[in-house]
């Protein structure tokens, strides 16, 4: 059963890697312009449920339903495609194509679904000035900070306006401040588009910029919403 | 911390003597500061009062009090009650949620959904102080933000705290 009102909902996902179980049992749901925390201790499976939760990677059991479509019952190319056009991604080091400049790079997506350059470009350009990094246009990302360069692959994630943001410790390599910055303008813009986001960290601070969080411990996620209050 | 809930759920694990209560609290949790033997008594007779624990048996023999207690129905859901209900986030938590951690541990409870719940708890609160550090000035930003770090500080001993359970749970109950 999915959640009334969930744009993406997994079920009895199970998925063990080898010997070792990653994902027993868990569920997890998000509606639109909700940003969810994903907690938990390190090896609990958190990473595994957003891959899962994304079509990178298939569980060995259970379902996942985005916009009441079955995901694992899409061909790899629908899947690709889902990726590419609806949902966004940021990780822990920006992952930035090397060779490219940051405004590329941000227009890659768009690029990807077959926009002309200077249009895509134009619509980078927007997203850059709106994460405080229009500076660095033309600078590749050697030539940035870490924070400057975090900033860009938000930019990049959201450039397509994705109905799903897909953040796996979005700040793990950033000091406190730039840190806190990049979630504040990560959730500002993801609310403002109504995207839904689900993000991982293992960081109160940044957990706190979520609506509600999941705890996954041994393979299983708790929603912890409602707990403990009368 | 709570000096009742605690010398109930140390009840809970069975009948004690007065001082034989003492001695277990002062044990796990009075380190720096043991109870006087007048505190136990007191708690004790405001819990008998209160119907929470019940007189099992009184002995002749030394000492004050030979009184046996043992912990009612209403004395166990009242220790499931203080268990289960997080506490407010304020400094120098870690006494009480250590207590009950350690209770949990000792009376068979889920002692890892009580940190959850606890965590949730510490998370609600920092969620009120992001947000108003968001629309707040700079000086709100930096008494929001001292109050973050101390939240952040007793959320990273409770992560630690969860990652030890199975290692306490076999010192409480070996």
């Amino acid at each position: 059963m999915t959640p009334a009102g969930s744009l993406l909902a997994a079920t009895g996902l199970r998925k063990a890697y080898g010997p070792t179980t990653a994902l027993d049992g868990a569920e997890f749901s998000v509606h639109p312009g909700e940003v969810v925390a994903v907690m938990g201790p390190s090896g609990s499976g958190k990473s595994t449920l957003l891959h899962c939760l994304a079509g990178i990677v298939r569980p060995d059991a259970g379902s996942v339903t985005y916009d009441g479509r079955d995901l694992l019952a899409m061909s790899d190319a629908e899947r690709s495609a889902l990726r590419r056009g609806e949902f966004g991604f940021v990780f822990q080091f920006g992952r930035l194509v090397p060779e490219l400049t940051c405004v590329e790079n941000t227009a890659l997506p768009l690029r990807l679904a077959g926009l002309k350059r200077k249009k895509a470009e134009a619509r980078a350009m927007e997203w850059l000035e709106r994460l405080e990094v229009a500076d660095a246009r033309d600078k590749r990302p050697a030539e940035v900070s870490g924070g400057q360069g975090q900033r860009v692959a938000v930019a990049r994630a959201l450039v397509t306006t994705p109905r799903v943001v897909f953040a796996d410790e979005p700040t793990g390599a950033l000091d406190s401040l730039n840190g806190e910055r990049v979630m504040e303008l990560l959730t500002a813009a993801a609310r403002d588009t109504h995207a839904a986001v689900v993000l991982v960290t293992h960081e109160a601070r940044v957990a706190a910029y979520s609506d509600r969080e999941v705890i996954v411990r041994d393979g299983r996620a708790r929603d912890m919403a409602g707990v403990g209050r009368p | 911390m709570s000096i009742g809930h605690t010398l109930l759920g140390l009840l809970e694990t069975g009948p004690r003597h007065g001082y034989d209560l003492k001695r277990a609290f002062d044990a796990r949790f009075g380190q720096d500061r043991p109870l006087h033997y007048g505190q136990v008594y007191s708690t004790m007779s405001r819990l008998l009062k209160n119907g929470l624990v019940e007189v099992e048996g009184i002995e002749q023999g030394e000492g004050p009090d030979r009184k046996r207690y043992a912990i009612t129905d209403a004395g166990i859901t009242d220790v499931e009650r203080w268990l289960v209900q997080p506490e407010k986030p304020e400094p120098y938590l870690q006494s009480t949620l250590y207590t009950k951690v350690v209770l949990a541990l000792l009376t068979g409870r889920d002692a890892a959904g009580l940190l959850d719940a606890q965590r949730s708890e510490h998370l609600r609160l920092m969620r009120g102080l992001t947000e108003r550090k968001r629309s707040g000035d700079l000086a709100d930003q930096l008494i929001c933000d001292h109050a973050l770090f101390h939240l952040e500080a007793d959320l990273r001993w409770l992560e630690l705290t969860a990652a030890r359970l199975d290692q306490l749970g076999k010192t409480v109950r070996p």
